[in-house]
């Protein structure tokens, strides 16, 4: 087989799930270290260093690190780390550490940026781009920043104090953040003469759903983002005791939850079907849960009844499915109408990208589906030095994507102001560095910790409605922080291989505890994979293969999928064939660029 | 040695037994050895062949004598019983146990100096009497806890890690058991399982004295450039006499007609014997002897399942006796008092 190329900054990588299933890869085992050594402030400058809202994400990040986590997948009633609420740890017990925070040169570069929506993605650009020189104006359509994060995330999941707090730190860097300013004209706002814009406006149009009666009962039928808006901002304050959400999103979740706590006290999130097909994250489904949502599946929306002109409730065809082997719907029949009294109807379908405000002879190619056409490494439009991000780029997704998008942007439009090309980009890298501190010693916990996730204590839910804002995550206790750190594998402190060195003893393979590691003949890749101590369980993950080893010329493979990078094969390696070395992703970003404040190979080792 | 131990994780996807357990079952303490040592990979050995066979833990009995081999007892099976016993004196306490129960799987676990030094005589008595059991040699060639001095197994001519050279010639248990009669013989190397663990199952289930001498590098005294008993040495001069496999082959290409050859083991299974080598025939003692002789002259280490008797008896049938554990007899049958002493006294008066 052809040796693993380790050298590849994408190999190491990999290994660290959480970091590789991130958007913004944030360096996850780093963090989590520095928390379980008591260093919060740290801890938060090196999250904020890549995801920039700590304190949000460590509270309602849509945690694509943790599904991926390798703890999850070792035993068969293990959890992943909880990765997002340690984060909140970091966040929550900072302390001050504003004088950490980069700031914006008193000589400025010349070059004007005009960012529209003050969402996560705008608000990443003028983080990345402030502390280079450049003058960034934020266009916010409403009276408060946040975009999303504010109108959409219900303030009992995220108060708003986190929110002023982390968009503050970027404001403060003397961008012009303009509020109640809608952009109604990208042709008159490229007149102004900046030297690039960034649309990072979201997808702000809720789905309709357009069944009879949705005229008549128009009152009490509620487009859901635009409805969590008006709740957050004051405009709405109450809903009917009955209420049906159509949707099992995320944002079905938020409306559901949110109606409780406006009055209703029967709600009931209505799906088209089964629950292995939700959209909805399994821990926003369990928290609704917990607030006696009932979540009704297998209905699908008819119509609207209307008795008197006002809405009495819904007709939903109730629906069976077939599922074949694969768990993919094969068919589905209908079985009959039920009725669903209700007394107000959210609708949470989804939600599309709108620019009627661009107009269309302007160089920005939209395609078929009337969104504009974005290139998805650098984020420009058709025409030079328009960049669009977060939602706006290629719909809805979620707030870690949107600050990539906003870092990849910033990237692009620093290249384009300083007249370089936008695709030639710094690429990745990777530094290993050994952990051996001695005979037996290594620079981190490595000592398998078998205990169980934390789970996240809730306040009391007599008390959780009474107010609209109360935060219903309590958030982790130091001792729950503390052994939940313990479980975190430290997948970046890689098992490097050097094959000149191993005897071949076995020492290695004897010590594995999950067995991952065989000297085997080499061959195809088929005949050595079906040789492995432990057939593969997850294809998808890779396999290390060593060149040729000295005394047999049998070769040294490695399923990386269970390893728990306890380090034991390099204890037991008496030639030190075998070492952890602790890797450290470099991820570029536009101060790293040409005329940035940190060239990269200043940038520290992690 | 490493100061962690080795946690116990069912992992997806983790093999079990027939008896349900997975192997971590069948593991002991933290071992202490140096890293890298053969012996760890020779308890890594007995740990899978024992969960393969599926031998409930608490049906096995270890017992060692003194050596860096004999600690290895406490790093496998520890839902065993065992016994860390005096030195080069382990073949008597296995006689005693194995005489009290016969049930019970006997693994002996000894070394190069426990054996063929100071245990050279109960050694001998214990192939004599075909005891029951499993004789496993760790055998590096030097005395490792005393500091790498040669022992009784290193080759004429080897040099020791500061150079001097070893003035005598080498006992050979191999050829010893063959002398004397044993009725399972085997060579292995440590750093070969694939070939390691066959020949222990085999001899575990072998009704009689199964001797398997393991090459089992000293990573800390020998394993040096002028060793006989290195790593590298080891891989090099391995020459395969018969390789055992553990299903009946197809008959192909590579496992054509007679290159395999079935051997019907005491309970009635068989075991397949695959001859690298034609001229092997592991049923004819005396060939065996020249076999293993003519190649050790050419600096090769001779491995595999070097000679087999099933017919021979064992212990207990050669003295024909009970073949129940004496732990399931009343008191009074075991102990009939002192009428029934003075009866049998009076019988050789």
């Amino acid at each position: 087989m052809e040796p693993t190329n380790t050298s590849d900054p994408d190999y190491f990588h990999r290994v660290v799930d959480c970091q590789w299933a991130c958007p913004a890869h944030t360096a996850v085992p780093d963090y989590i270290r520095l928390i379980a050594q008591g260093r919060f402030a740290d801890a938060y400058m090196l999250n904020r260093e890549s995801n920039v809202f700590p304190g949000i994400l460590g509270r309602v990040c849509d945690r694509p690190c943790e599904p991926a986590c390798r703890r999850g997948r070792i035993g068969v009633e293990e959890k992943p780390v909880a990765i997002c609420r340690l984060k909140r740890v970091a966040a929550d017990h900072r302390g001050d550490i504003t004088a950490r925070l980069p700031t914006a040169p008193a000589q400025k570069n010349g070059k004007r940026v005009a960012l529209i929506g003050a969402g996560p993605a705008s608000l990443t650009v003028a983080n990345d781009l402030a502390p280079l020189g450049y003058q960034c104006t934020i266009f916010e359509a409403l009276d408060k920043p946040g975009g999303l994060m504010r109108s959409n995330i219900p303030s009992f999941r995220l108060p708003a104090k986190v929110l002023d707090e982390e968009i503050g730190y970027i404001v403060d860097m003397e961008v012009d953040l303009r509020l109640g300013s809608p952009v109604r004209s990208m042709k008159a706002l490229l007149n102004e003469g900046y030297d690039a814009v960034f649309v990072g406006s979201g997808a702000p149009k809720g789905k309709n759903l357009d069944l009879p009666g949705r005229q008549e009962a128009a009152d009490n039928i509620h487009i859901g983002i635009q409805w969590l808006e008006s709740v957050a901002f004051g405009h709405v304050d109450s809903i009917g005791k009955r209420v049906l959400i159509i949707g099992v999103g995320n944002t079905a979740m938020d409306c559901c939850r949110t109606s409780l706590r406006l009055g209703a006290t029967d709600v009931k999130v209505m799906a088209r079907k089964p629950r292995a097909f939700f959209k909805a994250s399994d821990w926003e489904l369990e928290d609704a849960e917990e607030e006696n949502v009932e979540i009704v599946i297998n209905h699908s929306p008819k119509s609207f009844v209307v008795e008197g002109g006002r809405l009495t409730g819904m007709m939903f065809e109730k629906l069976e499915y077939t599922v074949d082997d694969k768990g993919e719907i094969t068919d589905q029949k209908a079985v009959g109408d039920v009725f669903f009294p209700a007394d107000d109807v959210v609708l949470a379908i989804g939600q599309d990208n709108a620019f009627p405000w661009i107009e269309r002879d302007l160089g920005i190619a939209f395609n078929k589906w009337d969104v504009p056409t974005v290139d998805k490494t650098t984020y420009e439009s058709t025409r030079q030095g328009v960049f669009f991000g977060g939602d706006a780029a290629f719909g809805p997704a979620n707030i870690i994507w949107a600050v990539e998008h906003g870092h990849q942007a910033a990237i692009s439009i620093h290249r384009r102001c300083m007249g370089l090309p936008v695709t030639e980009r710094l690429p990745r890298g990777v530094n290993l560095r050994s952990t051996k501190m001695g005979v037996h010693e290594w620079s981190y916990s490595n000592d398998f910790d078998p205990a169980a996730r934390r789970k996240m204590q809730h306040v009391e839910l007599t008390q959780r409605f009474e107010k609209l804002d109360v935060e219903v995550e309590l958030g982790f206790t130091a001792e729950e922080a503390a052994t939940e750190v313990e479980r975190c594998l430290n997948c970046d402190i890689q098992t490097a291989f050097v094959p000149q060195l191993c005897t071949e003893c076995d020492a290695c393979i004897d010590i594995c505890p999950v067995d991952c590691l065989t000297i085997t003949p080499d061959g195809e890749p088929d005949a050595v994979a079906a040789r492995l101590t432990v057939p593969r369980e997850v294809p998808s993950q890779p396999l290390f293969v060593s060149s040729p080893l000295k005394l047999t010329g049998r070769i040294m493979v490695k399923d990386e999928n269970l390893c728990l990078h306890c380090g034991l094969c390099a204890e037991r390696c008496p030639t030190a064939a075998w070492d952890m070395q602790k890797s450290s992703i470099h991820i570029p970003y536009a101060g790293n660029e040409p005329g940035g404040h940190v060239p990269c190979q200043q940038r520290k080792a992690g | 040695m490493s100061y962690i131990r080795k946690p116990n994780i069912t992992y997806k996807g983790r093999a079990k037994n027939a008896l349900g357990l997975s192997e971590s079952s069948y593991e002991g303490t933290m071992s202490t050895l140096c890293a890298g040592c053969g012996h760890d990979s020779i308890t890594a050995a007995m740990t899978r062949a024992f969960f393969e066979l599926s031998i409930p833990p608490n049906r096995a009995v270890k017992i060692s004598g003194i050596g860096c081999s004999s600690k290895t007892t406490a790093y496998f099976l520890s839902q065993s019983h065992g016994n860390n016993t005096v030195h080069g004196r382990m073949p008597s306490i296995a006689t005693g146990a194995a005489a009290a129960n016969g049930e019970l799987h006997y693994v002996g676990v000894s070394g190069d100096g426990d054996t063929l030094s100071i245990g050279l005589g109960q050694f001998a008595h214990v192939i004599r009497r075909n005891l029951n059991m499993l004789y496993v040699i760790e055998n590096n060639g030097v005395y490792g806890l005393t500091k790498g001095q040669f022992s009784a197994s290193a080759a004429f001519g080897a040099k020791t890690k500061k150079g001097e050279v070893n003035p005598n010639p080498p006992i050979d248990p191999v050829k010893m058991g063959l002398a004397l009669g044993a009725s399972f013989i085997a060579r292995s190397f440590s750093g070969d399982k694939n070939h390691l663990v066959p020949l222990i199952k085999a001899g575990l289930r072998h009704k009689g004295f199964a001797l398997i001498d393991v090459i089992s590098p000293c990573v800390t005294f020998n394993d040096h450039e002028d060793s006989a008993m290195s790593y590298k040495y080891a891989f090099a001069h391995m020459h395969t006499a018969a390789d055992l496999i553990e299903n009946k082959p197809e008959i192909t290409a590579d496992f054509p007609e007679g290159a395999v050859v079935p051997v019907t083991m005491h309970d009635g299974s068989d075991i397949y014997l695959k001859k690298t080598d034609p001229d092997y025939d592991p049923t004819d003692r005396a060939r065996a002897f020249e076999y293993v002789m003519r190649h050790q002259e050419k600096g090769e280490i001779v491995t595999g399942l070097l000679y087999i008797d099933e017919s021979r008896k064992d212990m207990h049938a050669a003295n024909q006796t009970v073949a129940a554990p004496l732990n399931t007899f009343p008191y009074e049958q075991l102990c009939p008092g002192s009428a029934a002493l003075a009866d049998v006294q009076k019988r050789f008066r």
